[in-house]
Parts: structure tokens; sequence; C-alpha cells
């Protein structure tokens, strides 16, 4: 009996594979089903060497109720960029800010790049080389210091919960 | 029940058609580079991401069993653009565009150093 | 309904598109341009999407994702272009 992370390295890339190509097709058929099914378990361990540090999702709950949480905030955000776009330009006060990283590994700090980006008045612009901290631009900010620790409690503690510790 | 199917996918379109007009807006008005980054990183792909929910509503309701295809470009959609606008951002950064005079913080900026 | 709001949207999603076209023309940096180009082509898989549900036929699926994923490899290819001044090291 081979163990289970052996022909199965990635699970969850397995299942994302599936149900991408079953959304690719628009079917459900057992023919298709199968077929995703081979390529969820064939994908991963062909590629398998170009992974060396593979994330390792401590909290799949988790995961699922932080894509639900940005997800909402990205609504929210949106509402609040219209409002500053459309809004009288010389009121605007934008700024960029360091912003200091507690994340380690290079995928959860890509996920909260992606957030900050996605999320409002702010996009990420550059990681310093030692990964230490972002370099963030914000559309209309009064407070860095308020932002930070906004985006440290909303968006990086949930974070490390889900991949570090 | 087909009425009211009807007048929400009329909505998601007439949504996202607003949202993606206000990240064009943004594009077009905003004076530095960096600020017009803004709109088209969310606005825009939150607008397009609505429109495909209002296309996923239409061509589920007509009969034909469900139809999710479309979410496929929404989510290589807001995959991506977070990916594309930091690529812009760093490019900027390098060629050390001018920002507007009263953006704060400007002196620790990492200009230039890309290699 | 529909036959209302999809002419409305129509028009919006031009203005935009117009809109994009402006500031690919206007400038006044390369980086300016390319981000012009990239918001061109997300607003134009909207319109795509759009022009599916007028014509009542999920023929443009394909279009929109093969759209979606050579304006991404395009953005970042020139994007990259930019920074280094080389695509491939």
């Amino acid at each position: 009996m081979i163990a289970p992370r052996r022909w199965l390295p990635h699970p969850l890339l397995s299942l994302l594979l599936l149900i991408l190509w079953l959304l690719l097709f628009n079917t459900l058929s057992l023919a298709h089903v199968l077929f995703g099914l081979l390529l969820g378990i064939l994908m991963p361990l062909f590629t398998q060497r170009f992974w060396p540090g593979s994330p390792r999702v401590r909290r799949p709950l988790h995961l699922a109720r932080y894509a639900l949480l940005v997800l909402g905030d990205i609504l929210i955000a949106n509402v609040q960029v219209a409002r500053l776009i459309l809004g009288p330009v010389k009121k605007l006060h934008p700024a960029f800010v360091i912003y200091p990283l507690d994340l380690r590994e290079d995928f959860s700090i890509t996920l909260l790049a992606s957030t900050i980006s996605l999320t409002p008045g702010t996009v990420s612009a550059d990681v310093s080389p030692d990964r230490r901290s972002l370099l963030i631009h914000a559309l209309d900010v009064d407070d860095e210091v308020a932002l930070i620790a906004h985006i440290k409690q909303r968006y990086e503690t949930p974070l490390r919960e889900i991949f570090e510790c | 029940m087909e009425t009211i199917i009807e007048a929400l996918v009329a909505l998601f379109l007439l949504i996202g058609a607003a949202f993606a007009l206000v990240g064009s807006i943004g594009l077009a008005k905003l004076p530095d580079f960096f600020m017009r980054l803004h709109g088209p990183t969310k606005a825009t792909t939150l607008g397009v991401g609505g429109m495909i929910v209002g296309s996923v509503l239409y061509f589920s309701t007509r009969g034909e069993g469900l139809s999710l295809h479309e979410l496929l470009v929404t989510l290589f959609l807001f995959i991506t653009a977070p990916v594309s606008a930091h690529m812009l951002a760093k490019a900027a950064l390098h060629l050390r565009l001018r920002t507007v005079e009263r953006t704060r913080g400007e002196g620790a900026l990492p200009r230039g150093d890309a290699e | 309904m529909l036959a209302l709001a999809i002419p409305i949207a129509f028009a919006l999603m031009s203005l935009a598109l117009l809109l994009n076209l402006w500031r690919v023309v206007r400038g006044p940096d390369l980086p300016d341009r390319i981000l012009a180009l990239d918001t061109l082509y997300i607003n134009s898989i909207a319109l795509l999407v759009l022009f599916g549900i007028h014509l009542d036929t999920m023929i443009y699926f394909e279009v929109a994702l093969l759209i979606a994923m050579m304006g991404f490899v395009g953005t970042v290819a020139v994007a990259k272009y930019l920074l280094r001044g080389d695509i491939i090291e």
C-alpha cells in the first residue's frame, strides 16, 4: 500500500482541477467526471517537481470563510472606490504606505497582496527583497497607522491561522 | 417567475456595466498613474464579474440545465487582476513615474532597484 | 425588461471603451498605455458576454476565456519588458 501523500500530493489542487475541467465542459456526465479525476490525479504527480515548498492548508474551513469575507469586502470596497472616483479629485489624499509583513511563506504573501489589491482603495505595488514588507499605494488615506492595523487584523491574522500555525 | 429572473438579469447587467464604466472613468480622470491603477483593478474587474453573474443566471434558466462555465472567466479575472496591477506598479516605480504632489510617503520608495 | 437593459448596458460599455481608448492615445507614459490596453480587453470581455446574451447564444464563451488568458499574458509580458528590458531571461 502506497501512502496517500505519494500518489495524491496535493488533494486540494486535484479537486480544483476536477472542478475546472467540469466547468470548462459545462457538464456533469460520468465520462467527464472520470476524466477530470484522472487529470486531477495525474497533473499534480507530473508537475510535482515544480512545486518545491507546497503550501499546506491547515484549516480548509477557515479558508472558505476567508474567501467569503474577501468577496463581501470586494463588494463594499467597490462602492467606496466608485464614490472616490466620481467625487472631486482635489479631495483625495493618495499615499505610499510601507506595510510590515508577519507572513513568511511566498504563497501566503501572494494571497495577502492580491487581497490588498482587490479591497478598499489600496494596491500592493512591491515586495521588499527580504520579504519583510509590502509597499502599498492607497487612493485616499488619512491615517496610515490605522490602515496598517486594519489590514493586519482583518486579513493577515486569518491568513496566518490558515497557513502558518 | 420568468419576470423576476429577467429583472434580476437586467439588474446584474446594468450594475456590472455601471461599475465597468466607473473603472474606466477613474482611468481617464485621475491625475497620476498610481491613482489610475485603482479604477481598473477593482471596479472594472467587479463590473465584468457582475455581468457574468447575469449571464450565468440567464443561461441557467433557459431550461437546459445549469450553466456555470462563464464563472471560469470571472475566476480567472479575479486571480489575474492583482497580478497585472502589481507588475504594472513595479514597472512604473522602475521608470520613476511622476506622482501627484500631495502623495505622502514617497521618500521611502524603492525607486529603480528592480534588479 | 431585458430588451431595455441590454441596449443601456451596451451604451455604458461603449462609453467605457471610448474612455480607455482616449487614455491609450493620451498616455502620457508607457505604463499608462499598457494599463489602458489591459482595461480595454477586460471591457471587451464584458461586451462579448453582453453580445452573447443579446443573441441568446453561448458560442462566445470560449472567445471570452481566450481573450482573458491572452490579454493577461500580454500585459505581464509588456510590463516585464519595461521592468527588465527583456521578456525571457
